[in-house]
């Protein structure tokens, strides 16, 4: 097993039995499908509003050569610059030999998803840098030094009263759990970070292939202020976030608002094209996207798993998964949670170490049901526990059991005797008291759970006694 | 309509609740059909294609293609298993001789409360139940077979029986095979949640049209001292007016 498996195994163990946890989850939760259940109705036909979205990325994503290159070259028509990084290294090396050139001491971030998987802001950090998150929920996780604990809602693992308690600590807030109150506090902060910061760092919910424009998306406006006060704007993003026209953002932007909040339209939209130009009053004087593929052409080299890069990160099938609200974010270990996270890591950092999570599901289908770009996710959840049994990742013994079982399974009157037996077995066992303890041979079941009675007979014995229950 | 009916019953459903089994075929034969039980059937393979083993799945496939081939009509008391056939053989047998085969009998595979409703067309099969019950959705039915009003409907026929929608009826109990053993701190976490919603509900019975959610749910029913019992669809239709 790889130590990420043992370590999910660990906190599986302890967050699946927390109450509070499981609480909290459940109330937030809630008060989502609330907002996605009105937000959806608000929709003439939501499922020819999924299929729309669905058949714009996958237009995009089957044609990322030419749509990337459209994208790239309006923006350096522009004056903007766009790096192209195979792997995080080479992301974060782009982004922190550009701020030692310039000097930037303090940077501020726009919620990046990316940035996290390609670990930017302690690489920042070491070199000196103060980053600044500049989400409030982000800015919550960054000030108690944890990952963020869910795609869009960062800090949804968090009431009030543990955020108060956070603030007064870490920023000498009030003793007050009054929400306005809490994030005055944040903002006062926040404020004098984003005048002071030479660099601003966003990611893109959409890059815009026609008219050559990043789009971002926050509920917060941060994400105007990272990328219009600060002298230089990066933007940090993975290269399946290209769409083809700005017409398709008229689908795409209350499509991802409602799956990942309720909302009809997120609060803030923005499209950036590049730098300030002459006779404007604000933007950057210098505007830089970093495109980062780290996995993502491989995957999109894997015809079975290639629509995994229609994603647009609502984070709906977290907040469907019955998995994810038992485990929490933090469990998976992983930059992405939930059924997508149990999707992708494995093609981003390895089959090896990160198939475990595909499976580490029920398959329900409750993300496949929800997802607005229509992935089959629980399905690819299918297809990655195959490809990690034909790499040899699962040990010889379950080999041999499943092998043993198919030799069963291949013959009726064999199945028929062998079953008997194990009931038997399994009935002596029960009748001298052992069902329920360690020793009861159904114990991988009972340990859980309240034993069950085991019938003395089979129903093909039933119909072979009495010919056909006659 | 078929007058004949060719039962596949699943493998735990053969070895751990024949009664549920039993009562399918009483229900049909209520209803007319000529029930038949190809005797040499065993497991369509599920357990190993769910936890990846395909190559340990698909000769049970080929084995259950060739079984039920002629079949006219095929009936089953589990959502998930139907699933199996229909929504899985296709691409555990992609490329395959029998391919094309897998393809048409999954068209005639049916779940119990499917054939019932769809291909029977019968929502009144004469039971009565004087009890207060609620459903539970069960994934593979609901999502993959888009099984969602025929069980009630089935349900709401029921002589004094009281249908009560319990919250959340659509949230996985939990089961999900092998998951439940493998990973049984979430899947029993998982059944906590679905217990909460069967009590909240304040019926009497759980039903459901997959006897292995049922199973795992009915064990974390009795480990939680909660009030409400577990039976099959087809065990609620089999009871008949005394």
């Amino acid at each position: 097993m790889s130590n990420a498996a043992q370590e999910f195994l660990r906190r599986a163990v302890e967050k699946s039995g927390d109450e509070t946890h499981r609480k909290i989850i459940r109330f937030n939760m809630d008060q989502y499908d609330a907002a996605f259940g009105r937000g959806h109705s608000r929709f003439a036909d939501w499922d020819a509003a999924r299929e729309r979205c669905q058949q714009i990325k996958w237009d995009a994503v089957n044609h990322l050569d030419r749509y990337l290159v459209e994208f790239e070259t309006r923006v350096k028509e522009r004056g903007g610059h766009v790096f192209w990084a195979e792997n995080s290294e080479e992301a974060r090396k782009y982004v922190c030999d550009l701020a030692v050139a310039r000097g930037v001491k303090k940077v501020v971030k726009s919620k990046s998803m990316v940035t996290e998987e390609v670990f930017l802001t302690p690489a920042m950090e070491k070199l000196g840098m103060e980053v600044f998150e500049t989400d409030l929920g982000e800015y919550i996780v960054q000030l108690r030094q944890e990952p963020p604990y869910h795609i869009v809602t960062p800090a949804m693992h968090l009431n009030r009263g543990q955020i108060r308690d956070l603030f007064k600590e870490k920023l000498a807030g009030p003793d007050t759990e009054d929400p306005p109150e809490l994030v005055a506090v944040a903002r006062r902060t926040l404020r004098k970070a984003f005048f002071s910061a030479e660099m601003g760092i966003s990611g893109a919910n959409f890059l815009v292939a026609d008219a050559g424009m990043v789009a971002i998306t926050t509920n917060e406006g941060n994400g105007r202020l990272c990328t219009s006060i600060p002298k230089i704007h990066v933007v940090m993003t993975g290269i399946e976030k290209v769409v083809p026209r700005l017409q398709d953002l008229a689908t795409l932007w209350p499509v991802l608002a409602t799956s990942g909040t309720g909302q009809p339209i997120t609060c803030y939209n923005t499209l950036i094209g590049g730098p300030r130009r002459d006779g404007e009053v604000d933007g950057p004087e210098e505007f830089h996207v970093v495109l980062v593929d780290n996995g993502r052409s491989e995957l999109l080299a894997d015809a079975e798993q290639r629509e995994v890069l229609h994603c647009i990160r609502c984070g709906a099938c977290l907040n469907a998964c019955p998995v994810f609200r038992a485990v929490g974010g933090h469990t998976y270990g992983t930059i992405y949670p939930g059924p997508i996270g149990s999707v992708l890591t494995p093609h981003l950092r390895g089959l090896n170490e990160f198939q475990h999570l595909s499976f580490a599901s029920s398959l329900c289908g409750g993300c496949t049901e929800v997802c607005p770009v229509k992935i089959d996710l629980h399905h690819h959840l299918l297809h990655n526990r195959r490809n990690a049994i034909g790499a040899g990742t699962h040990p010889g013994k379950e080999r041999r059991g499943m092998r043993l079982f198919r030799w069963m399974m291949m013959d009726g009157g064999r199945f028929r005797v062998l079953g008997g037996l194990a009931r038997t077995a399994i009935r002596l066992a029960h009748g001298i008291g052992l069902a329920g303890t360690a020793l009861d041979p159904l114990r991988p079941w009972t340990r859980r759970r309240a034993p069950m009675p085991i019938p003395s007979t089979s129903f093909r014995s039933l119909w072979r006694k009495t010919n056909g229950l006659r | 309509m078929a007058a004949r009916v060719s039962l596949f019953i699943p493998c735990f459903i053969d070895q751990l609740q024949p009664q549920v089994a039993v009562d399918v075929v009483r229900v049909l034969r209520r209803l007319g059909y000529e029930v038949d039980f190809p005797a040499e059937q065993t497991c369509c393979g599920q357990p190993a294609f769910n936890m990846g083993y395909w190559d340990e799945a698909r000769p049970l496939a080929e084995r259950f293609v060739r079984l039920f081939g002629s079949a006219e009509c095929v009936v089953s008391p589990s959502g998930s298993c139907t699933t199996m056939v229909r929504t899985f053989y296709p691409q555990l047998l992609a490329g395959h001789a029998l391919y094309d085969q897998a393809v048409g009998l999954g068209k005639r595979v049916f779940e119990f409360s499917e054939f019932l409703v769809r291909v029977a067309k019968k929502v009144d099969v004469g039971a009565e139940f004087p009890h207060k019950v609620t459903f539970h959705d069960a994934c593979h039915a609901l999502r993959e077979l888009h099984l969602k009003d025929e069980p009630r409907e089935l349900l709401r026929h029921v002589r004094g029986l009281e249908l009560v929608e319990m919250p959340h009826s659509e949230e996985c109990c939990g089961f999900g095979g092998g998951f439940a053993v493998k990973f049984d701190m979430i899947s029993a976490s998982m059944g906590e949640g679905k217990v909460m919603n069967i009590e909240a509900s304040g019926a009497e019975v759980v039903t459901s049209v997959d006897g292995s959610c049922l199973m795992h749910i009915e064990g974390m029913l009795r480990r939680n001292q909660a009030r409400a019992r577990t039976m099959h669809l087809a065990s609620i239709l089999a009871q008949e007016a005394k």
